[in-house]
């Protein structure tokens, strides 16, 4: 299950085929969900493998990209944090625009925040194209695990999870009214974080299929489901329409003035490989 | 919220979008508020239902679908090689956004339409100078391009910093209207007051005009897909990504001052949030501002392209003395291959600034050029500059959008307010000496 994401199951693939893929999609691909359920650090662990307990908020790094390569095709994954945008409802449209993927993330432990990701999905469905195809990702599950595990470890863990959580919770106070969002009650989001219970597996799918979307559980810090979660998105993807589209539009973008202001100015991409902090690859596609 | 910031930033227009994104990646902490639930402030690109509501107006018929609409409240092109394209690439914004060529540049005479030329190769071809002039002028932008400041042979006895306009008109014997389309369609004043100036800002305006056109040719002209509001956007991840905090839809109810006259915070509903300083757009501080002009602008939908136009954008430049005006009035023409139209429709949206107490008969020439208009939306707004410069009190004001085509003067109160809150100039960095040679 925890899987290092440098070998996914598709290596075998890449084995049997021993050429580079045939094709090469680029996919932008959105988080959205309440803060604090893991969004960044699910970008972390999927784009770099790794998880930091006590990490700030991700600066400077909220644009990330991950290859992944299904039916002989390069999935290109340009990933887009939300950069906190989502605390105050302040996620320009910009963030939806053209997005063809949406990871939509809820904490395992904290029944409000399913109902959060429901809203998104629906802000997703008003905003974005409407053949993105969506995720539901309830993380955390390593919280859940341990309660049934060992009943005993479970408010000590989850306490340390819900302290790390503070300084976003503090700041989400603002997405449920308005008047909450200058006075800070740190204290009154740790007892509601504490009492609320965990989310079923059944109830999470049972919404994620009437809704259409695909739907798993994970956990960023000890690495479960995260990379299936990719992978299955990306088999759900339109590949073959995407790739003959882009091509099209590749095409009519020539004639028809598109241009690309950066190899205008500044160096070939090769040149700044490296001095680039926002543009961490893995490359586990030959392509 | 109890934190005390490094700056509070009012108003998502693009100049505060910029500077937020500036300070944010200087490692400032900032916070930043708009009253409005939308991004762009006046500067924003509405939808047609935010368009619609905006004006009070009812949808339409055969216009095609409202979101497909993307129209700028203040509406310009950028030039390929302006300051703010130079700030979006060094800070990656352009990752964020899309670009097109804009497909011409226009300027009308006596009834006409004529291709701005900008090149000695152009200006051979041109029937907008007479057969004699054509070699004059074709001299006269030899003598601007080939010009070194360190190099007197190339100064032809002319001092850029000293001699006017005017005096290096009269030097190469140009007429009025070759004048006329140096100083309107190349270096894009709205008036004639420049020609009494020394010849330098006329010198780096030519010269940012012929190396736009040379990026890409056509025009000197780009423009974002979706819509010149992309831009505030994306400067405004920009600064969330280092840490901005953005706040939408929100209360400002005003700053309040410390004993000393100096900005202490802002208040949002019955909180006082504290930082070192503020900026904002006018709208947020009427009593610290004053009106100098008027604009008055029309966003006209259209169901065929503009006759003359070639290609399906460009601007289109009416010289103030063409009309007699005093200032000139400008024609942006965009359509759906810039995902600002639903496609089948086109945008024409025509300014100036107001000289009369009718300012909608001011436009007419302008509108005369359109043929049959679908929908029109007039605006006019107020050009509201700041009384302080916000050096004695920590509380800075921007400029609001002026009626040029570009965004030059919008950058260069982005550098004086940068100057102003960081002591520093702005460089604009490149991530390697490559552009520099051009
Ligand atoms: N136990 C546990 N904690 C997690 C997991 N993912 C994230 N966290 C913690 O939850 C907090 C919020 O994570 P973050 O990625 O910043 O959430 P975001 O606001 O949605 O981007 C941080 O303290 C993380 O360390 C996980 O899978 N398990
Ligand atoms: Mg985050």
């Amino acid at each position: 299950m925890s899987q290092n994401p440098r070998t996914s199951p598709s290596a075998s693939n890449a084995e049997s085929s021993p050429n580079s893929p045939a094709a090469s999609v680029h996919v932008k691909l959105v988080l959205l969900g309440e803060a604090a359920v893991g969004k960044s650090s699910l970008v972390l662990r999927i784009v770099n493998d790794e998880f930091e307990e006590n990490k700030q908020p991700t600066i400077g790094a909220a644009f990330m990209k991950r290859k992944i390569n299904v039916d002989n095709v390069c999935v290109k994954f340009d990933i887009w944090d939300t950069a906190g945008q989502e605390r105050f409802h302040s996620l320009a449209p910009m963030y939806y625009r053209n997005a063809q993927a949406a990871m939509v993330v809820y904490d395992v432990t904290r029944q409000s925040s399913l109902e959060k990701a429901k809203a998104w999905v629906k802000e997703l469905q008003r905003q974005a194209n409407p053949n993105i195809v969506i995720s539901l990702v309830g993380n955390k599950l390593d919280l859940l695990e341990e309660s049934t595990d060992a009943p005993e470890e479970q408010s000590g863990s989850a306490e340390a999870a819900t302290s790390n959580a503070e300084g976003e919770d503090q700041k989400m106070d603002g997405e449920d009214g308005e008047q909450e969002e200058s006075s800070s009650k740190p204290q009154d989001t740790d007892s509601k974080t504490q009492k609320e219970k965990p989310v079923s597996r059944e109830e999470a799918e049972a919404y994620a299929k009437e809704a259409g979307l695909l739907f798993g559980q994970t956990s960023a810090k000890t690495n479960i489901g995260v990379l299936e979660i990719f992978n299955e998105l990306a088999k759900a993807l339109p590949l073959q329409q995407m790739i003959s589209e882009r091509q099209a539009s590749r095409n009519s973008q020539l004639n028809r003035g598109g241009v690309d202001v950066n190899s205008m100015i500044r160096p070939s991409e090769l040149n700044r490989q490296g001095q680039d902090p926002d543009a961490r690859n893995v490359d586990n596609c030959a392509c | 919220m109890d934190e005390k910031y490094d700056a509070i930033v009012l108003g998502t227009g693009l100049t505060e979008c910029v500077l937020s994104g500036l300070l944010s990646v200087e490692g400032k902490k900032v916070l930043h508020m708009d009253r409005k639930d939308y991004y762009g402030g006046e500067c924003a690109s509405l939808n047609l239902t935010q368009l619609l509501q905006k004006f009070n107006k009812t949808l339409p018929k055969d216009i095609g679908r409202g979101r497909d609409f993307n129209i700028d409240l203040i509406p310009k092109f950028m030039m390929a090689n302006e300051e703010l394209v130079k700030v979006l690439v060094y800070t990656d914004v352009t990752r964020y956004l899309e670009f097109k060529q804009i497909s011409c540049s226009m300027v009308y005479r006596e009834g006409r339409l004529y291709k701005v030329p900008a090149t000695e190769f152009e200006a051979i071809k041109t029937p907008l100078a007479g057969i004699f002039e054509k070699r004059r002028l074709k001299n006269f932008l030899e003598f601007i391009q080939s010009w070194r400041d360190d190099d007197p042979k190339t100064h032809q006895g002319i001092d850029l910093d000293k001699d006017t306009m005017a005096t290096l008109y009269a030097k190469y014997n140009l007429s009025g209207g070759v004048q006329e389309y140096i100083g309107h369609a190349m270096c894009l004043y709205l008036d004639d007051s420049y020609k009494n100036k020394p010849i330098r800002e006329s010198y780096n305006r030519i010269l940012l005009y012929v190396s736009s056109l040379g990026k890409y040719g056509k025009s000197p002209y780009i423009y974002p897909l979706y819509g010149l509001g992309e831009l505030p956007q994306g400067f405004a991840r920009l600064s969330a990504i280092y840490g901005g905090t953005y706040m939408l839809d929100v209360p400002v109810d005003g700053i309040e001052l410390n004993e000393d006259g100096k900005f202490k915070g802002v208040r949002s509903g019955d909180n006082v949030v504290e930082a070192d300083i503020v900026i904002g757009d006018p709208s947020y501080f009427q009593e610290r501002t004053e009106v100098v002009a008027k604009v008055v602008r029309a966003f006209c939908l259209l169901k065929h392209p503009i006759d003359g136009l070639e290609g399906e954008s460009g601007q289109i430049i009416i010289p103030q003395q063409q009309v007699g005006r005093e200032h000139d009035i400008y024609i942006t023409c965009l359509s759906f291959e810039h995902n600002v139209v639903a496609k089948g429709t086109y945008l024409a949206s025509v300014s100036t600034i107001v000289e009369t107490s009718t300012p909608e008969l001011e436009i007419h020439p302008a509108l005369n050029l359109l043929g049959d208009i679908v929908e029109k939306f007039v605006t006019i707004s107020d050009i509201s500059v700041p009384k302080e410069d916000g050096t004695s009190d920590n509380v800075f004001v921007s400029k609001s959008y002026d009626a040029t085509s570009h965004f030059v003067s919008v950058f260069d109160d982005i550098k004086d307010i940068y100057k102003r809150v960081t002591g520093n100039e702005l460089v604009v960095k490149q991530r390697a000496n490559q552009d520099q040679q051009e």
